[in-house]
């Protein structure tokens, strides 16, 4: 009864709003799909063990770990990387906030870092400093020591909220 | 590193993943949130499983009252039961714990049922299951079977489920009115698993006290229950210290996690009497 598994899985789903279909091996994860066979390289393969945040990407509305998803769970899935973020403009001011900031140095944490931040901006509520640092306490930046980031989503959070300029 | 794993089926319903489970020649795991077993496949810790994944059954998913009982199926994610109103009400304890597990994009897609069958010793939601005097559901080839949490983890990621069974719900009674749930735990970092945690329940039948990250399974501590029954505090901490044998590792010493257990209950009685300080 082993032939009900199979080491290649078939999977329909959208990739930055288009349709995408392919056969997956059974044990690939979703970053490398999104990297090796969509050429989308903008989220990071790094520690491969959910702990780093660079493989952040959105599915199906949530900020998930690339890493710690099979691309075969994807059938059906809605999956949106920073490639698609960025050509949308969905996200373009916590974008300048992030330079306008020095939110980034080598930038390799900078796409999960945008998705996880995003999610909390996208709640709508204006999150303290504790609260921010708290939503990206999963993703680690080795350059900038966090606070120019905090500033950035911080500034973000309140031209949204109409209370500043982001 | 890369996933290794021996053959991947995508699960219809319950019937259909014992099925595959039974037709996998002891090969077999269970796919849910995928947020430990993945870890696990990338690192090589776990390889060539025939994985069963269970993650599109809707009907293993959410949360209900069904008279004095809480309901919360297996698939529901870490993030649904940190916001669902009922689980708020009915079990604090639980939404209160969600907030110290992992990060939010782990909580996006870790499952309660998951976080029960891993069994991880230093992991929120065993321990919260033995306070709150949960009932772990399960079904197998032979049909559905209940296991009361306090026989259900026996050692260090290992339970009473049998290799052919699948978790399929937590049920606990619902919170009386002036009952208190109260968590403490101390991690170096956010989102770590926890050096000692500690689970305190209060209701008309008497105190709960569990703990994790002391040892291979989380546990009762009973000595510590009965104490706090009599109203005795000290004699509570003195038993607790005796009920527990905590590991020394990189993270910890022993002698550090016996003491962080007693910091944790008093502080845990201390805001149960309201004292916030």
């Amino acid at each position: 009864m082993t032939e009900m598994f199979r080491d290649k899985v078939d999977v329909s789903l959208t990739v930055n709003g288009e349709p995408v279909e392919a056969r997956v091996p059974a044990g690939q994860h979703m970053i490398d799909f999104l990297r090796l066979e969509l050429g989308l390289t903008g989220a990071h393969a790094s520690c491969e063990h959910g702990v780093c945040g660079a493989c952040t990407i959105r599915v199906d509305g949530d900020a998930v770990r690339g890493c710690l998803m099979l691309a075969a769970q994807a059938d059906g899935a809605e999956v949106w990387t920073i490639e698609g973020l960025t050509d949308t403009n969905a996200i373009s001011d916590l974008q300048d906030a992030f330079v306008a900031r020095n939110a980034l140095q080598c930038g390799y944490c900078t796409p999960g870092m945008l998705v996880a931040a995003e999610e909390l901006l996208s709640k709508g509520d204006l999150p303290s400093r504790a609260e921010i640092r708290e939503h990206l306490s999963g993703n680690y930046c080795r350059c900038t020591g966090y606070e120019a980031i905090i500033d950035a989503v911080e500034s973000v959070a309140q031209g949204r909220a109409g209370k500043g300029k982001a | 590193m890369k996933a290794s794993a021996g053959g991947y089926a995508r699960a219809e319903s319950v019937g259909h993943a014992l099925d595959l489970l039974a037709g996998s020649d002891g090969q077999g795991r269970v796919l849910a949130g995928g947020q430990s077993l993945i870890a696990a496949m990338n690192m090589r810790l776990s390889f060539g499983d025939l994985l069963v994944d269970i993650s599109k059954l809707s009907e293993l998913s959410g949360v209900v009252v069904e008279g004095d009982t809480l309901r919360i199926g297996a698939l529901t994610r870490h993030a649904q039961v940190g916001a669902d109103p009922l689980a708020k009400t009915h079990a604090p304890l639980l939404t209160d714990a969600v907030s110290h597990i992992a990060h939010a994009a782990i909580r996006n897609r870790g499952t309660i049922g998951g976080a029960l069958a891993h069994a991880d010793p230093a992991a929120e939601f065993p321990a919260c299951a033995l306070a709150l005097g949960s009932t772990i559901h399960a079904e197998g080839p032979g049909g559905a079977r209940d296991i009361p949490a306090e026989d259900f983890f026996e050692d260090v990621f290992t339970t009473a489920l049998n290799e052919d069974e699948i978790l399929t719900a937590i049920s606990l009674p619902v919170a009386e009115e002036d009952e208190v749930q109260i968590l403490e735990e101390v991690a170096r970092r956010s989102g770590d698993y926890a050096l000692v945690g500690l689970c305190l329940v209060k209701r008309t039948a008497g105190h709960r006290v569990s703990l994790f990250s002391v040892g291979p399974k989380p546990i009762l501590a009973v000595g510590a229950m009965a104490a706090l029954d009599a109203g005795d505090l000290d004699t509570a901490l003195d038993a607790l210290s005796a009920e527990i044998d905590p590991p020394s590792d990189t993270q910890a010493s022993a002698a550090y996690r016996r003491h962080l257990a007693g910091v944790l209950l008093s502080r845990a009685v201390a805001r149960l009497k309201g004292d916030t300080a």
